[in-house]
């Protein structure tokens, strides 16, 4: 094998990173910015198949995040270079904006500290209001609420694009994807590290270890004991779209002695979510819901907003956030070990995770990893949109007259056309299963769940079977 | 932006299964122009497409045919009639009071007709809409899943199955299984007795040997990748159990497909969740028609269809400018009905189809006297000789409404 940009030397990469979520693809993507090579190994078949595709889907702006620490400059700087991203490469946002809505006394109290805090953290532009204009803005709150906190900057977005377009891009500047590439050992040598996966051994110099919910694990094949990852478990509901019109922005919970709170949140896909509920586990594998979970979501959904509840479910679905006993984001190099951690990145690493990158590049350059920047990167990638906020490909007369597929609907509840499962399956990081082209398409994530499209789509995922360097076996029927 | 094409037919029909169909072959008889079908499969005929069994057409067509050779008698008869059917058509939303935005392989259109009928049906509330909690493993499937991938797809499904429901549909689960070399293992039930009627049920059970566990929920789903079990409570004694299966049919829970009727403003029935109509199947907004199981889910296909049959008259007494009626009162269902079809009782209006009120009990009352009341008044008390049973119409004959007041309060349908 010849080195050249991006390409091994001699089959040993410069960078190994370790997880391919949105915090692994981002630091990939930001050291393939520089003249090194990089690969990127995923223990599972699909970019952003832990922590990343679970989530709220909110882009922070750090308002509420503990002032002076990392995470709270992080997510502040990850807040504004991820708008800026989303804008390039077409990920979808919508600018919602949120309210903190107070339901009590102690509640009301805290609204005045938080805008200071927000203010602490770098963010001007809270608001406290009262009652009426809370209502004026969400009409179909429950009554009783006492007062209310803006921040208009908090936004929505599409967590699966995010992660694909930074995996995209990774790859389109040279980075190598490998998947189905779980580490399973660890062997340091001189001036190169082995890592022993369950598809073989890949050799690099320096490793980043981005594996989320097993960073802990990782970090310990690395000699390291710092952190413990505990999976925090975050239940979901999602309404149908006829919901929609009842938030039309982020109604967030106070933060109080007893946590943080159930939030509602309009999706970037046009339906309704309300939760997470917070539940420690020693399953790191245990995304099932839960009968208790539905019950104290629907309890929540009714005090806060009874007529959201009275709306069909669409999805029921939980997330595992890789919670930690450090209080802070734990990212350090150990130069003498060519080795750098991006663990405890709890839920805000959606928002943080471009800024993450830029941080690990200067530590990583800081412990003695020569990083020279590019001149001849190629653009970033134009991701399909799959938000509701700009046009579908199944409204573009143009796209369609250019190519009918994109008129033909599969995926009704979705609006999801022929053209975008062949162009997911065919993408630069393909959709290789069901659930591959859900996260990339929206295709069978609808009020029908799939009972009038799943057997077409699995039909049309067959016919496009997907091959690429990165591939795997196509592992899944309906 | 430039406007889309604009097509003007005198009728549009959304959706192109029984009712849809049989409406418009109505409506290209009794001479009322241009009519148009849309339907966004790639074949219409709708759900009957993928019931290969038989018992179709039995009360619109006077003879008897299996699903698929049901669907494709009505696309015939449709054609045949000068009837326009576009498939692969999918209505996205209104551009206005009866035009629609519609996507299709011939690309992005707009549909200005004079008259539309809704008839988009209703689906079955999966999984999620059930609020199941659980695991998210392959191998859970809807009945119309099912049977598409069956019969459609020619695909396998699992070889141990629990059915979630015992009524009629369930049962055409069941047989579907079967065809498929997968063994239905139980079926669970809510309520004290399977739902089916009485007959079905025995032959049912004798034919397909299917234990049916009553007084049943199902609580979680259980399985990483494949479906492993599912667990059950029994309602009265709270006992929970698991049950070994690698297929989930959840099957009935019927919810009209009512998304084009919401998103036009129209006024829907808080219990069948589908436009509120009169007797004429008016919805709220003047020119816009509804007929078949989006009015009440769900009828046999050839109820389905005779609404079609039925709305084609009154469609064509609004073209030829029949005004929207106002007043009437409004039919209520009381417990133990969730729902009554059509809602609303006009002076002068119709019969409803069939010369029949439709209702769904949520308990079965195997000797059901009907009551009619009005303002306090008990109008009509009539035994019926079929058992009122959950998860059927129970159908009322119209005459028993004799004596309402058109002009006075609300109609309450209910049991004694």
């Amino acid at each position: 094998m010849t080195a050249g940009p991006g390409r091994p030397d001699q089959g040993v990469f410069d960078v190994a990173v370790i997880g391919a979520g949105i915090v692994g693809a981002a630091i990939a993507r930001e050291l393939s910015g520089c003249d090194v090579s990089v690969a990127l190994l995923e223990a599972r078949d699909d970019v952003g198949d832990g922590t990343s595709k679970a989530n709220t889907a909110i882009l922070h702006t750090g308002f509420d995040a503990r002032p002076g620490t990392l995470e709270s400059r992080l997510v502040a700087r990850g807040h504004h270079l991820l708008n800026a991203y989303a804008e390039a490469t077409g990920i979808p946002v919508e600018h919602t904006g949120a309210v903190l809505v107070a339901w009590n006394d102690e509640e009301l109290r805290a609204l005045p500290g938080l805008k200071d805090k927000a203010e602490a953290n770098g963010y001007g532009l809270c608001r406290v209001i009262g009652p009426e204009e809370v209502y004026r803005d969400l009409p179909d709150l429950a009554e009783g609420v006492l007062g209310g906190l803006t921040v208009p900057g908090e936004s929505i977005i599409c967590t699966w694009t995010t992660n694909l377009a930074l995996a995209t891009d990774a790859r389109q500047r040279g980075t190598t994807l490998l998947l189905n590439h779980r580490v399973t050992a660890v062997e340091q040598g001189e001036g190169t590290t082995t890592l022993h996966t369950s598809a073989g051994d890949v050799r690099a110099r320096w490793t980043v270890n981005a594996a989320g919910l097993g960073a802990d694990r990782i970090d310990r094949l690395f000699g390291h004991d710092r952190f413990t990852v505990t999976p925090r478990r975050g239940e979901l509901l999602v309404f149908d779209k006829l919901a929609r019109p009842l938030a039309d922005r982020i109604v967030l919970p106070v933060p109080t002695s007893r946590g943080k709170g159930v939030l509602i949140a309009p999706t970037v896909y046009g339906n309704v979510m309300l939760g997470p509920t917070a539940e420690d586990l020693t399953d790191r594998t245990d995304t099932a819901t839960s009968e208790d979970g539905y019950e104290f979501l629907l309890a929540k959904g009714e005090r806060l907003m009874p007529c959201l509840t009275a709306e069909e479910v669409t999805a029921g679905y939980a997330g595992l956030r890789a919670a930690t006993d450090h209080p802070d984001y734990l990212i350090e190099a150990d130069p003498h070990r060519r080795y750098l951690l991006a663990g405890g990145i709890r839920s805000t690493g959606l928002s943080a995770g471009l800024a993450i990158a830029e941080h690990a590049r200067a530590l990583l350059e800081e412990a003695g990893l020569a990083l020279t920047a590019r001149d001849d990167l190629p653009d970033p990638p134009r991701m399909p949109n799959i938000g509701e906020a700009f046009p579908r490909p199944y409204q573009d007369a143009g796209l369609i007259a250019r190519d009918p597929a994109y008129g033909t609907i599969v995926c009704f509840c979705e609006r999801v056309t022929e053209g975008e499962i062949r162009d997911a399956c065919h993408a630069p990081v393909p959709a290789r299963s069901l659930e591959g082209l859900r996260r990339r398409t929206r295709a069978m994530n609808g009020r029908c769940q799939g009972s009038l499209c799943g057997a077409t789509v699995a039909a049309l995922r067959e016919r496009h079977h997907a091959h690429d360097v990165c591939s795997s076996r196509p592992k899944d029927r309906p | 932006m430039t406007q889309p094409p604009l097509i003007t037919p005198d009728v549009l029909v959304i959706g192109g299964g029984p009712a849809g169909l049989t409406a418009a072959t109505e409506l290209a008889r009794l001479g009322a122009g241009h009519v148009l079908v849309v339907d966004r499969e790639e074949t219409a005929g709708g759900i009957p497409r993928h019931s290969d069994h038989t018992g179709y057409g039995l009360r619109d067509l006077r003879r008897v045919m299996s699903g698929p050779a049901y669907a494709r008698h009505l696309v015939r008869q449709a054609t045949r009639a000068g009837a326009e059917i576009r498939t692969r058509t999918m209505v996205t939303g209104w551009a206005g009071d009866r035009t629609v935005d519609i996507t299709g392989p011939e690309g992005r259109r707009q549909i200005r007709a004079r008259c539309v009928v809704l008839a988009t049906g209703a689906r079955e509330r999966p999984r999620a809409a059930r609020r199941i909690p659980g695991d998210r493993p392959q191998g859970v499937y809807t009945t119309g899943l099912l049977q598409n991938l069956v019969h459609l797809h020619h695909r396998p499904v699992g070889e141990r199955a629990v059915i979630v429901g015992a009524e009629p549909v369930s049962w055409s689960a069941a047989v579907t299984l079967r065809a498929a070399g997968c063994t239905p293992a139980l079926m669970i039930s809510r309520y004290p007795k399977a739902e089916s009627h009485a007959a079905l049920t025995a032959a049912g059970r004798a034919l397909l040997r299917v234990p049916v566990a009553t007084r049943t929920r199902i609580t979680r789903v259980l399985g990483k990748g494949r479906c492993q079990a599912v667990e059950i409570e029994h309602l009265d004694t709270g006992r929970r159990r698991t049950v070994a299966c690698d297929t989930v049919v959840f099957t009935g829970d019927w919810v009209p497909d009512h998304e084009l009727a919401r998103t036009a403003g129209i006024t829907l029935d808080p219990g069948t969740l589908g436009p509120l109509t009169d007797t004429a199947l008016r919805t709220s907004r003047p020119g816009v028609f509804a007929a078949g199981n989006l009015l009440h889910p769900v009828d046999t296909a050839d109820v389905a269809a005779l609404d079609g049959r039925h709305v084609a008259r009154h469609v064509m007494a609004h073209l030829n400018g029949g005004g929207q009626p106002a007043g009437g009162v409004r039919l209520l269902a009381d417990a133990p009905f969730r729902w009554v079809a059509p809602q609303i009782l006009r002076p002068g209006d119709p019969a409803p189809p069939r010369g029949r009120l439709l209702l769904w009990t949520e308990e079965f009352v195997r000797f059901p006297v009907v009551t009619v009341r009005q303002d306090g008044r008990i109008l009509t008390r009539r035994t019926l000789a079929r058992p009122a049973a959950p998860g059927r119409v129970f159908r009322v004959p119209f005459g028993l409404l004799r004596g309402v007041s058109a002009t006075a309060g609300p109609v309450h349908i209910g049991l004694d």
